[in-house]
């Protein structure tokens, strides 16, 4: 049925941290390891080892450039679904294999009902959808509804792959119509946004914007009466002048210096 | 969005199939065609050729067309699923028609029911295929007014090409049919000509600022693309024509598919002598070859949000 449910009971989805997220790929590639043996699997891949290798990847990081000469940045913009509360792939599909689950509005396809007509990932404007050009199907982020309710894993490894795998914690999940969950509470704090809102698709995920550059936060005077660009040895306000210490201390100390380098 | 070869023959073939059925069903209905003529019974077997062939062609743009008639259950939100439900139907009436073609007695116009049901049924069929376009906002060309009318006229001027070939060659051509096809064939001219003058100037709105949300920090980039070779969404929506090839491609389709069968008509109109025929055939493969031409350019010409992910400034 790809009728949309008026309303479901939780809305999980994903916050990725812009500011945080280093595209090191962790996310990717742990999405493609995961999702290619369990629920979207195969996760075919074409011509791997050959001139034009090429695949079925639910999670892909992107690189863009923002700005102007000594103004500009690098961000590291993952993409994937974003679970959208009123998702045209799914009202588009014919065959009621693109669906919208009540329980916790995650948007799946199903695989033995798909007859592979793209028209879903026509719909999409946000590239979440790509065709399986060997199983025939199209695939998906899942939000791994394979691991997040999955009973046989330990409680931390409950959450999506690309979240269990982000080195950076640039990646939340959580249910994002409970304003007291983690995830709602980062997006009020950080003004989490949506991905072009004006489609009308009305997305879960949520994007928490690159914060200000650091000489943005502060001017450079205020920075160098707070000492930011003294050398970093010897100068910590929170250590006891040296000749304060005895032995004990003085070896807390050459242990803190050695484990926090 | 990549022209692919099985859609781009399957929206022409039943299209025309479609217009041919349906100027049938107008022909028994207004009586310039009455049941038991073999010129009708043609009509009517090529159409649903015609039809069938085109919906063969785009079972092969599935991945699973073993499958192909899952396609029919969600009619209540999806164009795709409402013209697969409406092509079946309309073979109903059409296939009545074909086996009754000679059994019907043309005083009893209970008949007139089916004609009607078909031309009905056809002419919905095409609409549902210009709205699987029009409905798509991502698509600015697709997402346009004049999207699903030009279907249905360019539906209507192909398969009125292939109803004059076939009296032609049962020798009843009739005027006031070369007539309605040569009005229709400068309704589409004049349709498609405003569609196109219309996409050049449209508003690109979207960006890649826009697309990321990052926009407020600056002009947005592409630095590098997820992975190093195209994947499935640059190979099926990122498809780009030079705006070059496309003026050129758009002349060669205007000639093909408007200026030369108008002329033809025009010819049969005022020369009405053997040579009729030739000038229908003519006009009938260069509409073919045209239609074939403008089918294409809708899918090459038209850009996907989408790309904005993937370098496009705007869309």
């Amino acid at each position: 049925m790809t009728a949309l449910p008026e309303t479901t009971a939780k809305k999980l989805g994903l916050v990725i941290d812009l500011d945080t997220c280093v595209g090191c790929q962790a996310c990717a590639t742990s999405c493609k390891e995961w999702n290619a043996g369990g629920y979207s699997a195969p996760l075919s891949d074409i011509d791997p080892y050959g001139a034009d290798p090429h695949g079925t990847w639910l999670n892909r990081v992107h690189g863009f450039e923002v700005g102007e000469g000594t103004n500009s940045r690098s961000v590291h913009f993952p993409r994937s679904c974003l679970h959208c509360e009123e998702p045209a792939c799914v009202t588009v599909c014919p065959t009621g294999a693109s669906y919208k689950r009540m329980e916790d509005g995650i948007v799946l396809v199903d695989p033995d009902t798909c007859i592979g007509c793209k028209l879903c990932s026509w719909a999409c404007p946000y590239g979440a959808r790509e065709y399986d050009y060997i199983d025939g199907v199209m695939k998906k982020c899942t939000l791994c509804v394979d691991r997040i309710y999955n009973k046989t894993l330990a409680e931390d490894d409950r959450v999506p792959a690309c979240v269990r795998a982000c080195p950076t914690s640039a990646r939340h999940f959580g249910d994002l119509s409970d304003p007291e969950s983690d995830v709602s509470k980062l997006v009020a704090d950080r003004q989490g946004y949506q991905l072009l809102p004006e489609m009308g698709f009305n997305p879960t995920n949520r994007y928490l914007p690159p914060r200000d550059r650091r000489d943005k936060q502060m001017d450079l005077a205020e920075h160098l009466s707070q000492g930011a660009f003294a050398p970093a040895t010897g100068t910590r306000p929170t250590s006891p002048p040296e000749n304060e210490t005895n032995v004990t201390e003085r070896f807390f100390r050459w242990a803190d210096k050695m484990l926090t380098r | 969005m990549h022209p692919a070869y099985s859609v781009i023959f399957f929206t022409t073939l039943s299209g025309a199939g479609y217009g041919l059925l349906s100027w049938l069903a107008l022909g028994l209905l207004v009586g310039t065609l009455s049941p038991g003529a073999i010129e009708g019974f043609i009509a009517l077997g090529l159409g649903l050729v015609l039809v069938t062939t085109g919906l063969l062609a785009s079972a092969l743009h599935l991945g699973r067309p073993e499958r192909a008639l899952k396609a029919f259950a969600e009619w209540r939100t999806s164009w795709l699923s409402r013209e697969g439900v409406l092509a079946v139907v309309t073979y109903i009436p059409a296939t009545l028609l074909g086996l009754l073609w000679f059994a019907l007695d043309p005083h009893d116009i209970s008949y007139l029911l089916l004609a009607a049901l078909l031309a009905v049924g056809a002419i919905a069929t095409v609409w549902c295929t210009g709205m699987i376009y029009a409905s798509l906002p991502t698509i600015r060309a697709w997402n346009h007014g004049l999207v699903t009318p030009v279907y249905i006229v360019l539906s209507l001027s192909t398969g009125g090409l292939f109803l004059i070939v076939i009296r032609g060659f049962a020798q009843t051509t009739s005027s006031a049919e070369i007539l309605f096809v040569l009005a229709l064939l400068l309704v589409s001219w004049g349709a498609k000509t405003t569609y196109w003058s219309s996409i050049n100037r449209a508003q690109k709105n979207w960006t890649a600022g826009a697309a990321t949300g990052l926009g407020h920090l600056g002009k947005v980039r592409l630095l590098e693309q997820p992975h190093s070779q195209a994947n499935y969404v640059m190979r099926e929506m990122g498809y780009d024509i030079a705006r070059k090839h496309a003026d050129k491609l758009r002349q060669i389709s205007s000639a093909t598919l408007f200026v030369l069968p108008i002329f033809c008509l025009l010819f049969m109109l005022a020369v009405p002598n053997a040579f009729g025929i030739l000038a229908a055939i003519v006009a009938l493969i260069s509409a073919a070859v045209g239609v074939f031409m403008e089918r294409w350019l809708f899918f090459a010409e038209a850009q996907h949000v989408v790309t904005l992910y993937y370098g496009a400034q705007t869309a």
